[in-house]
């Protein structure tokens, strides 16, 4: 009783330095979640997913204080693309290009909700509700119920050029609730973009349908800031023959972990998730996943590799569950650590499920140093011992970029690896 | 070119001695061949030589045109211009063939000073030596060794020692694992690498790979030292006799 007690306090707590903003068309969806949470309470170290992270950062009523780094070079800046830009959570209408890509419909969450009706109230808080079963996530719960802003987005057609959310972050203390809603429709196409950080805290959820024949491309390279807090939640429901595939990129943060819930609902589609995170030292990085096959003849993925070194953490908790019915079923998953020393954990919880008899999954979780007879092979050929390593890291790492489709884009990501690589080499 | 003195080498783990005083002087443009039993040394000498780590040096020094090899890290002795073909060549999963030897090759351009070469000039060269070794494209981008044949990797050694033009090339029991026609090319490889400011050390079980890559001096080692030197009729003594006569002979 005691510790249900502490959860309710801890709830009120936070509920209270949150306000509800006053909605339109999502008015009914943020009561829900409001009640959902309520009902849920914030999670603690004793919930089954909430073992290897100390939810406590993102419990707390404030963002804990995180430095805003400094303007870098812009990663994918030689490719062409429509620009939406956050700052601390707040949409930077000045700064950003105009809300317009042909094939495309994009509002923003503040001014559609300004409105009782909106497309996106199909869409806005309800993957998010059937995605906390069984798994309760109270946090996105808490999002859809206070986010501020967000982009509601429709895809009609094949977008010619990327949509790319760039998030930057201006205070140390900024906490930032933001919640995207993407439709593609039937035979539609999209690159989203995703990069940086936008508050030294941030919830952020994305929840994606993709109709019969639709694709999504998602790449999204979460900044380099050291004290980040944040917690990501995609949501994805795919129809028959869709494509859904997302890859993210993890450098350095405090805290970040990134939810995926993909319930394929239609047969023949297509998911793959991936990851590729980097840690040196006060680093903690959690991957949660789960898929779910109700549909014949799906294919999913989960790719995940993570680099720790002097004390990093690395945490993967990936399930496949495939219900009765859902046949021929080709389900994968690898998560893989690289310990670059003694100090760094990995820890890793792959679960399946499996209520069909004529499914292929196949799962596998490693951890594991340098290869030093690799090593001694690239060195006794000339290449520098620091090189070398750099070297066998990003070959490491390799599965999960090529994951991404687009070369340009993958080489990007190779390369921003490739710098963090060389400011973290050695000791 | 290469000065071997009393070199007494242990394994560092378990204070056992494996070269127990090991002399060799080889001379610029020569071809030496190194046979002996299972067990004589004959493999940690090229370790100890290329810097692997496990072994420790007790004694002696290994001189590469005057300059001790042995304090060298592996990459400066690559650099230096010592060359290891591996017996066992490593596999190396996400690293492309390519890849791999462009970043060796300007590697050691760079610790010796020299211009790095751009992907136009390594293209060239790489294309032509690969093609005199067999080597397709579809060979160049796999990852380095992965799913190569036995015959593959020997090639691909030869392929990386004619790209990086080593003065000092040590190839360990590069017959291993080879059939005939594979052993032909690997030798029409190393063969057409001879020169005057290069020499090779040839370590190995059996006489065949010596009938196509001619030595100039044979050694036998055993028990960590080069029990007995001769000319090329010492390695046909070997394949005819054994090493037990030889073996018995100098103890």
């Amino acid at each position: 009783m005691a510790q249900v007690q502490k959860k309710t306090d801890a709830l009120d707590a936070r509920l209270a330095a949150l306000a509800m903003p006053k909605g339109g068309f999502s008015q009914a969806a943020r009561e829900a979640a409001l009640a959902r949470l309520t009902q849920m309470g914030l999670p603690g170290r004793r919930d089954e997913y909430w073992r290897y992270t100390d939810p406590a950062l993102l419990n707390a009523d404030t963002a804990t204080e995180s430095e805003a780094l400094r303007v870098q070079t812009p990663i994918f800046a030689g490719r062409d693309k429509v620009h939406l830009i956050f700052v601390d959570g707040v949409f930077d209408a000045a700064a950003s290009d105009d809300l317009e890509l042909a094939g495309v419909e994009i509002s923003l969450l503040s001014q559609a909700d300004l409105q009782d009706i909106h497309w996106a109230s199909g869409l806005y808080g309800v993957l998010e509700t059937a995605g906390q079963t069984p798994v309760a996530r109270p946090f996105a719960a808490l999002n859809t119920m206070a986010a501020t802003e967000g982009l509601l987005i429709r895809v009609t057609g094949t977008a010619p050029r990327p949509l790319h959310i760039a998030y930057r972050q201006k205070s140390k203390t900024s906490d930032a609730i933001l919640h995207h809603c993407i439709k593609v429709e039937e035979g539609a196409e999209l690159t989203m973009l995703e990069t940086g950080i936008t508050g030294a805290r941030s919830n952020i959820v994305m929840e994606a349908q993709i109709e019969r024949g639709g694709k999504l491309h998602h790449i999204r390279p979460q900044g380099r800031s050291e004290g980040k807090q944040l917690l990501t939640h995609i949501f994805a429901r795919l129809s028959e023959d869709s494509v859904f595939k997302s890859f993210t990129l993890s450098m350095n943060g405090r805290l970040t972990r990134n939810e995926a819930v993909i319930e394929f609902s239609g047969d023949d589609a297509t998911a793959h998730i991936a990851g590729a995170a980097v840690g040196d030292g006060a680093f903690h990085h959690d991957d949660t996943v789960f898929v779910t096959h109700d549909a014949e003849r799906c294919e999913s993925r989960q790719v995940f590799k993570k680099v720790l070194k002097n004390g990093a953490v690395g945490v993967f908790q990936g399930k496949i569950l495939v219900k009765p019915g859902a046949q021929k079923t080709d389900g994968y998953q690898i998560s893989q650590a690289l310990m670059l020393d003694d100090d760094s954990q990995f820890l890793a919880k792959p679960e399946l499920e499996i209520y069909a008899d004529d499914v292929q999954c196949s799962h596998g979780s490693t951890s594991g140093a340098i290869d030093e007879g690799a090593l001694f092979y690239l060195r006794s050929r000339g290449v520098p011992e620091r090189a070398a390593q750099s070297l066998l890291v990003l070959a490491f790492l390799a599965e999960a970029i090529s994951e991404i489709e687009d070369d340009v884009l993958a080489d990007d990501i190779r390369d921003r690896m490739e710098e963090w690589l060389t400011q973290h080499e050695g000791k | 070119m290469l000065e071997i003195k009393n070199l007494h080498v242990e394994l560092e783990e378990e204070d056992k001695a494996i070269l127990k005083g090991v002399n060799l002087s080889i001379k610029p443009g020569s071809v030496h061949a190194i046979m002996g039993p299972n067990g004589s040394g004959k493999s940690t000498l090229s370790y100890v030589l290329s810097g692997k780590g496990g072994y420790e040096v007790t004694q002696g020094s290994a001189m590469l045109e005057g300059v001790e090899l042995l304090e060298m890290e592996p990459e400066a002795r690559a650099a230096a211009g010592l060359f290891l073909a591996f017996q066992y060549p490593v596999e190396i999963p996400g690293v492309g063939n390519m890849t791999f030897l462009r970043t060796a090759m300007n590697a050691q351009r760079k610790a010796r000073g020299e211009a790095e070469l751009s992907a136009g000039e390594f293209l060239k060269i790489v294309r032509e030596k690969a093609k005199a070794l067999k080597i397709d494209a579809e060979m160049l981008k796999r990852p380095v060794n992965v799913g190569f044949s036995g015959g593959e990797k020997k090639r691909n050694e030869i392929l990386q020692m004619a790209m990086l033009e080593p003065k000092m090339c040590i190839l360990d029991e590069t017959d291993s694992g080879l059939d005939v026609d594979a052993m032909k090319l690997v030798s029409e490889g190393v063969n057409a690498l001879r020169a005057a400011g290069r020499s090779f050390l040839v370590i190995t079980h059996y006489q065949r790979l010596l009938d196509h890559i001619k030595p100039d001096f044979v050694h036998i080692m055993a028990d960590g030292r080069i029990v007995k030197s001769g000319g090329p009729e010492l390695a046909l003594e070997v394949e005819q006799n054994g090493y037990a006569d030889i073996l018995a002979e100098v103890a």
